[in-house]
């Protein structure tokens, strides 16, 4: 991989030629919050964020886009909106380009998604380093670093941001630049290692995942999924906040008037009532309890036996976002704990 | 109405579109039983109803323009292609859609999705097909598959209940083969008010006594509501039925068909996917199977 070095005080310049390239998007602050958010200049971008209330996955599966326009004796015509539209994504954490790489996975396959896969074309990822905070916890879930899935990653170095080039793309932002990038030495590598060193000891929080699919089995009638169930308000806003949820449910609309119309697909999330419901009125997940046991079931169970990792990336969105605290770390947590049989 | 330039435009992702339905006529709508009509369709383009194939069990994503979108299982066998009938309950809102259609009314189709009934697997054995209710619509195509590539499969036993004679569904046709010296078909209804029912009167299960069956030889296929799973596959596993010679079909609520929209993820399995056909034993290892 080509790795080089760009001074920091040149980034806003690097920021400036890369918008030939697309339309510029990165983190800005939001009543004390962060989002994506297209850039009206650079000074708004935030680069110190510390996650986004909203993950990328917006940008490559909106939440709600029309798949077809349908007019009698036409068929289905298959919508193209916004998917030629070229973005660059300025400022994702490696979780963030993880969560990408396993949508890719979804998204591909046999059946080829080609609105996802049209929108992951067009939209260049530019990732950046981050220190973990106290809801972090990607190292455990092997994501706090990608090899791939981006066009340029930039490390924090002190003075320098080392990049990865990932992409013939990001290295052709990087030759559109002229030489403002320089070659790195053996002190900008070991600045890179012991940084990397001292992530990995700023991890609070810490989940083992080796043989959770087998807990999973075992804990499978545990007591907490009911409890989870009493608490939990089925809002879904924890699938909503998630980098890998990619449920969506397809509606027909037909313009007033008229015979034609268009279909839609939105987020969905299993935590909704009618997630299993089928038309006879036999709803295989009508139980909250249940309901919230397969979300947890299908991330850390489900996902490893169809694409042998969970779909967790560990960025801490849905423990921030959930209205009554239920915190993913703590529930596995719990699953793990040995519990005396005595008081079983 | 689109210009033709948006035409242009659209093209590059309509081959490779896998949500791209095909739209096809109803060219038969036959009033089989009260709200279970057999909708006859042949794709308009005409080289698609010469090479659309698919597989006993699989099932199609049927739009009704409108309406939206739904699985349905394939009630023709593959050995009889250029049209697809689905046996379709009057059930939600999109079925509701479908009734208020007429003969010659297009509606979109893609498919076929799911895996299908294992047939290699089964070639060489004998089949028992075990059904109540709506359960027989899957279980048809697999019957005229078996029967149409008779020398494939050793002895064909279909036990089918319902509750009275006129919601028997294929009625016409499966009298017809009771007659049948090449297969044994075992027809039964809870109960007969009018009478005039010359084939058995009793629960589904009661057929096990006129049926011959080496459970390590065979397959068996089930489909039905709950209470017939619950009572069949007890029968079965009391015959010593290894847990994978029982295989099912199973209905949930899907958005796409192709593994995306997760709607019928079930444990670690989209039905979509590795379904809607399962083993008994997958579905005693999957957590809300049945």
């Amino acid at each position: 991989m080509k790795i080089l070095r760009l001074r920091k005080e040149k980034l806003d310049l690097f920021a400036s030629v890369v918008q030939q390239f697309g339309e510029l998007h990165a983190p800005v602050e939001q009543d004390g919050k962060y989002v994506f958010k297209r850039l009206t200049r650079w000074a708004e971008a935030r680069l110190d964020y510390d996650r986004t209330i909203l993950p990328p996955k917006k940008y490559f599966l909106p939440p709600r886009e029309t798949l077809f326009r349908y007019r009698p004796g036409e068929g289905f015509l298959p919508s193209t909106d916004g998917l030629n539209q070229r973005i660059i994504l300025f400022g994702l954490h490696a979780c963030d380009v993880y969560s990408l790489n396993i949508l890719d996975r979804v998204f591909a396959g046999r059946y080829n998604d080609p609105y996802y896969q049209a929108r992951r074309r067009n939209i260049a990822i530019i990732g950046i380093d981050c220190t973990p905070d106290k809801q972090c916890f990607c190292r455990s879930m092997r994501a706090d670093f990608v090899d791939h899935g981006f066009d340029l990653f930039f490390y924090d170095t002190g003075d320098y941001y080392q990049a990865l080039v990932g992409t013939a793309l990001g290295d052709d932002m990087v030759l559109a630049t002229g030489n403002l990038f320089e070659a790195v030495d053996a002190a900008d590598i070991d600045e890179y290692k012991r940084r990397s060193w001292n992530k990995r000891r700023a991890f609070q929080l810490d989940v083992e995942i080796r043989d959770l699919p087998e807990i999973f089995e075992m804990e499978y009638q545990s007591e907490i999924w009911e409890e989870l169930g009493a608490k939990c308000l089925s809002c879904g806003s924890c699938s909503m906040v998630c980098p890998t949820c990619y449920c969506y449910d397809v509606a027909d609309d037909v313009e007033l008037g008229s015979r034609a119309g268009k279909r839609t697909r939105s987020w969905d999330s299993c935590l909704f009532a009618d997630h299993a419901l089928v038309a006879s009125g036999e709803n295989f997940r009508g139980p909250r309890a249940s309901r919230i046991k397969f979300r947890f079931y299908h991330k850390q169970r489900g996902f490893v036996a169809e694409y042998g990792r969970p779909s967790c990336v560990g960025c801490g969105r849905c423990a921030t976002a959930c209205p009554v605290s239920i915190d993913v770390v703590q529930v596995i947590d719990r699953l793990r704990r040995v519990q005396d049989v005595a008081s079983r | 109405m689109l210009l033709a330039d948006d035409v242009a435009t659209y093209h590059p992702i309509v081959s490779g579109n896998p949500y791209q339905p095909h739209m096809a006529r109803i060219v038969r709508i036959y009033k089989m039983v009260e709200n279970n009509h057999l909708f006859t369709l042949r794709f308009l383009e005409d080289n698609l109803a010469h090479t659309f194939r698919h597989q006993p069990g699989q099932f199609i994503m049927l739009s009704v323009p409108g309406a939206g979108e739904i699985p349905i299982s394939i009630s023709s066998s593959p050995s009889r292609p250029e049209v697809l009938e689905l046996c379709v309950r009057r059930v939600g809102r999109v079925t509701q859609a479908l009734y208020r259609l007429h003969t010659n009314d297009v509606v979109g189709v893609r498919g076929p999705y799911g895996n299908g009934y294992p047939i290699p697997e089964m070639q060489g054995n004998d089949l028992l097909l075990a059904a109540g209710g709506l359960g027989m619509a899957p279980l048809r195509s697999l019957l005229w598959y078996a029967l149409d590539h008779r020398d494939k499969f050793n002895s064909i036993i279909l036990m089918y209940g319902t509750k009275r004679p006129e919601d028997m569904l294929f009625r016409e046709e499966l009298l017809a083969l009771v007659d049948r010296t090449d297969m044994n078909c075992l027809l039964t209804v809870d109960a007969d008010p009018s009478g005039s029912w010359k084939n058995h009167i009793g629960l589904l299960p009661t057929l096990f006594d006129y049926a011959k069956i080496e459970p390590l030889h065979t397959y068996a296929s089930v489909c039905g509501p709950p209470v017939v799973y619950k009572f069949i596959l007890q029968r079965l596993l009391e015959l010593g039925f290894p847990k994978n010679r029982i295989l099912m079909s199973l209905e949930r609520r899907m958005k796409c068909g192709i593994g995306k929209c997760g709607h019928c993820s079930i444990g670690y399995k989209y039905t979509c996917l590795q379904g809607p056909i399962f083993t008994y034993w997958d579905a005693i290892n999957l957590p809300e199977m049945i």
